[in-house]
């Protein structure tokens, strides 16, 4: 089993399609009365925020107290290093507390691989920068699992600022590394020039929304921040959201049995309309309870065997 | 389970036939103390206790005509010694559609040995609800419990020393059904 | 003054012979105070170093000049170039000299002192060029290195003003608007790793338009760092043209990549950034055909908490005096004509100190160091004599060829058994 979870390149397709199972079966757990399992008791997890990020904090949170591990959580707010205590520093702190696994939430890319360097513990990577986001992935790769029966094979458009996008990137490795077919939509100023040398060979590009729809089995959205206008990304949201958004006639030109995804927080009306977002084919809620599952797979193939 | 050495002697304990016969004389058994196996569910232990329970269930039916809901019940996430093993895979829970509140509950396994996995079994049933009753069925009792644990119905105990090990194959995992015993050489 | 008898030591490869050193110089005759076997050893001339961080003032915690002149000697350097990029600016006639100052006090390197461009290097308004020419410093190299001169008018007046005192701009050359937040080479290992990337082209643009302006008003200009395939075509064709333009590449630039980054440790994080294999490819093909002029080091020391944080916040920039020269051994061989010429004689040629870079001829002034080309190190940066708290060395376990035995400046040991003398 592997150590730390730093990028969705951590994980080859045995193990990622491990951790998914695992996650059925823990999603399984989920409907009974009792939540809790005893299997981390004794283990000491702690969610390491640098950014304010309620929602991925409360699922590690759940997760983690699910399989009763303790959870400390420690929110280093300003996330100026000249400010406060250094990264090493904290890490020395967590190691000297017993840590078991420290999960973070980091502005810079490559944070966790930092502390990685600097604790025993796991390193679970909850975001870091405009790096990664692998667990935002599994838990997306486990939605399109259980709603289209596979991921082989499986073609999928990601839309938006792929440049800046943690969770692009971790979808398109891991999608790749599980047989996806990934196309990435967007304007050529928020595609990275080498993103399919960098990211995977197969990966393909296209500037054109409504020619890639109805060729897919999903669609995922991705947030767009307003302040990319102000850097010449694009030249207005209106401009942006015709181009690229995801409307009720857009969504028609997808094949019938096709999903549409968002990683949240929406812009609704940016790059989604609220139509979409809260369309039968939209699986954004469903995505908060499967990260919950998705995050205590990844918990315990971590932390429930021989350090 | 220490896997014995390839070169390490083995003994057939149970043949095909033996097996045959034995999951028979349990599903009898179950039948007696059940009285006809009334609101008996009966939960295999993964990997192999769950095609026994099912084996059961089939005999069971067979004999008199009585559909006993069968389901899996895995323990991984409770076993005591997760610490002591690489990361396990986890194995499916899926008990029958009424559940198993106020039922008698028969967790079937292939092998009882030192009892942990039995205890294991007790949380996890705990959790998943409330029976009226719990009772074991085990393929082979081989001894040397830890825990104060027994079984309601054995197939056949096997004395063994702890050095060796007890293989149970099943048709529907190894293609073959054989009970055999490892090791012990020295 | 003592005098010393190298014996059996190779000029630049030559057969052995014995040198004397007395009296500051290269001497005749046979005897001496002190012999040094010099078997297997080559003698170089003192290297020359026109880019260097000394941090002093003002970040004395990272490195000073006494200690940035040990590294110095210790790899094999008689004269270094201070940047400007001090604390304060080495903007005024009273700076430069201080800085000038201490490294006499030091006595181990000769140091000479860069002048920043413009006034605290904010690249709004000229500093007072003139007046740091005329300072007992001397500065004839003028440099905002850290930061580009932007303005393109006002490099073009700094291009001008300088001819008056037979200066020389060295261009920091980065196209600020292109690399804002700018982590490392934009490229496949960037878009992989998240880090903001800086094109290729924020450097090349820049070249490409001071060489236009050099050659518009007929000035100097010398390039820092150059560090792409495409700076390489751009000097090249500019060069053909006749223009007065010289150029350096680092150590680093000449044997690490791009990829390093991955481990997102910041000691391989240097501003221009580590490029990619076919860029260091073209540059050491430029180093040899001379398109690029000489080697300079970089050296540019940081605190430890500097380098012990995350990538994005750590400052950019590693040590190099004391690995230049094997970095380079490594790259271009044992060409000891070519590594005197890149690395001691143009440099000191660009920058018109006298002195130094010269032959190792009777008469010449007696700087020099003697290498072991036989020797091979594995680089431990516990070891290193930048000041302790700077050990961001991106070499740490590498084995690199060649150690420096001695150096000597006008005579006198600096380094003696691959030791410094003070």
């Amino acid at each position: 089993m592997i150590k730390h979870l730093r990028s969705a390149a951590d994980l080859d397709a045995p193990t990622a399609t491990l951790i998914l199972d695992t996650a059925a079966e823990m999603a399984a757990l989920a409907g009974r009365e009792v939540k809790k399992l005893p299997t981390l008791r004794g283990r000491t997890v702690v969610n390491l925020f640098y950014e304010d990020s309620t929602r991925t904090r409360i699922s590690f949170e759940a997760a983690a107290k699910r399989l009763s591990a303790d959870v400390i959580n420690f929110s280093a707010k300003g996330s100026s290093v000249s400010k406060g205590e250094s990264l090493k520093d904290t890490a020395l702190t967590l190691q000297a507390m017993g840590a078991d696994a420290v999960v973070i939430r980091h502005p810079a890319s490559g944070a966790p691989h930092r502390l990685a360097a600097w604790v025993d513990g796991s390193v679970v990577n909850a975001g870091d920068g405009t790096h990664e986001h692998p667990t935002q992935a599994l838990l997306d790769a486990y939605t399109m699992r259980s709603r289209l029966g596979r991921l082989d094979g499986l073609r999928v458009a990601i839309v938006g600022d792929v440049l800046h996008s943690r969770v692009a990137r971790s979808n398109v490795l891991l999608l790749t590394t599980l047989g996806a077919q990934v196309t990435l939509v967007g304007p050529p100023t928020l595609i990275p020039l080498d993103v399919s040398a960098a990211l995977s060979p197969s990966t393909k590009v296209s500037y054109d929304l409504d020619s890639v729809l109805p060729d897919m089995d999903v669609v995922m959205m991705l947030r767009v921040q307003t302040e990319r206008m102000q850097d010449s990304y694009f030249p207005s949201a209106r401009e942006y959201s015709r181009r690229y958004g995801l409307d009720l006639a857009r969504m028609r030109k997808l094949p019938e049995h096709a999903i549409v995804m968002h990683p949240g927080p929406m812009n609704r009306g940016m790059e989604i309309t609220p139509e979409v977002a809260d369309s039968s084919r939209s699986t954004i809620v469903e995505q908060v309870a499967n990260g919950v599952s998705a995050r205590m797979a990844v918990l315990y193939l971590l932390l429930g065997g021989k350090a | 389970m220490a896997s014995p050495r390839a070169d390490a002697p083995s003994k057939i304990i149970l043949s095909e036939s033996d097996l045959h016969r034995v999951v028979d004389r349990i599903a009898h058994q179950i039948l007696e103390k059940t009285s006809g196996a009334t609101g008996t569910v009966l939960l295999g232990i993964p990997t192999r206790g769950v095609p026994l329970a099912q084996r059961l269930a089939a005999r069971i039916h067979a004999f008199e005509g009585i559909d006993v809901p069968v389901g899996s019940l895995d323990i991984t996430l409770y076993r005591d010694d997760l610490r002591l093993h690489a990361t396990r895979a986890l194995g499916k829970t899926e008990l029958p559609g009424d559940g198993i509140d106020g039922r008698r509950v028969v967790l079937v396994d292939d092998v009882l040995f030192s009892g942990r996995t039995v205890r294991a079994a007790l949380d996890a049933l705990k959790d998943e609800g409330r029976p009226s009753s719990v009772q074991l069925a085990v393929l082979v009792d081989r001894g040397h419990r830890e825990l104060p644990i027994r079984a309601d119905y054995v197939g056949k105990n096997i004395p063994t020393s702890l050095d060796e090990s007890v293989r149970v194959s099943l048709t529907e995992i190894d293609g073959l059904d054989e009970v055999k015993l490892t090791g012990g050489d020295k | 003054m003592t005098s010393y008898l190298l014996r059996g030591v190779s000029v630049l490869g030559a057969p052995p012979s014995d040198l004397v050193l007395r009296d500051g110089v290269i001497a005749g005759g046979a005897t001496a105070d002190q012999v040094i076997d010099a078997e297997g050893l080559v003698a170089l001339p003192g290297l020359v170093d026109l880019h260097t961080h000394l941090r002093e003032p003002g970040r004395e915690d990272a490195e000073t000049v006494e200690t940035g002149s040990r590294a110095a000697a210790l790899g094999g350097y008689t004269a270094v170039f201070a940047m400007a990029n001090t604390s304060p600016v080495a903007d005024t006639a009273g700076v430069v000299e201080q800085v000038w100052r201490l490294g006499r006090e030091a006595g181990l390197v000769d140091v000479q002192p860069i002048g920043a461009v413009t006034v605290g290097l904010a690249g709004q308004q000229l500093a007072e060029l003139g007046a740091m020419a005329t300072s007992a410093a001397g500065v004839r190299i003028f440099s905002d290195d850290g930061h580009c001169v932007a303005d393109p008018r006002l490099m073009r007046r700094a291009l001008e003003y300088v001819k008056a005192f037979d200066g020389i701009i060295a261009q920091h050359a980065e196209e600020p608007r292109l690399t804002e937040g700018a982590q490392m080479h934009e490229g496949e290992v960037s878009t992989r790793l998240g880090l903001t990337g800086w094109p290729a082209v924020a450097e090349e643009a820049i070249i490409a338009r001071d060489v236009l302006l050099a050659e518009h008003v007929g000035s100097r200009l010398h390039v820092c760092h150059v560090s792409t395939a495409g700076s390489v075509e751009v000097l090249r064709q500019a060069k053909a043209r006749g223009v007065r333009v010289t150029a350096e590449v680092t150590p680093h630039h000449l044997l690490l990549t791009d990829e390093l980054a991955a481990s997102y440790d910041p000691v391989y994080k240097v501003n221009p950034p580590l490029r990619t294999a076919s860029d260091v490819h073209a540059l050491r093909e430029a180093l040899v055909e001379g398109v690029i002029d000489i080697v300079a080091t970089d050296h540019a020391p940081h605190a430890v908490e500097d380098k012990e944080c995350e990538w994005a916040y750590a400052r950019p920039g590693m040590v190099g005096l004391e690995t230049a020269l094997p970095v380079v051994l490594s790259v271009l061989g044992e060409r000891w004509d070519l590594i005197a010429e890149r690395m001691s004689r143009t440099p000191a040629r660009i920058a018109g100190l006298t002195g130094h870079g010269t032959d190792l001829s009777v008469g010449s002034p007696a700087n020099l160091t003697l290498v072991d080309p036989s020797a091979r190190r594995v680089v431990d940066p516990s070891e290193l004599a930048s000041r302790s708290r700077s050990r961001n060395t991106p070499y740490a376990g590498t084995t690199l060829p060649g150690r420096i035995v001695a150096t000597f400046l006008r005579g006198e040991p600096t380094v003696l058994d691959g030791k410094a003398v003070k």
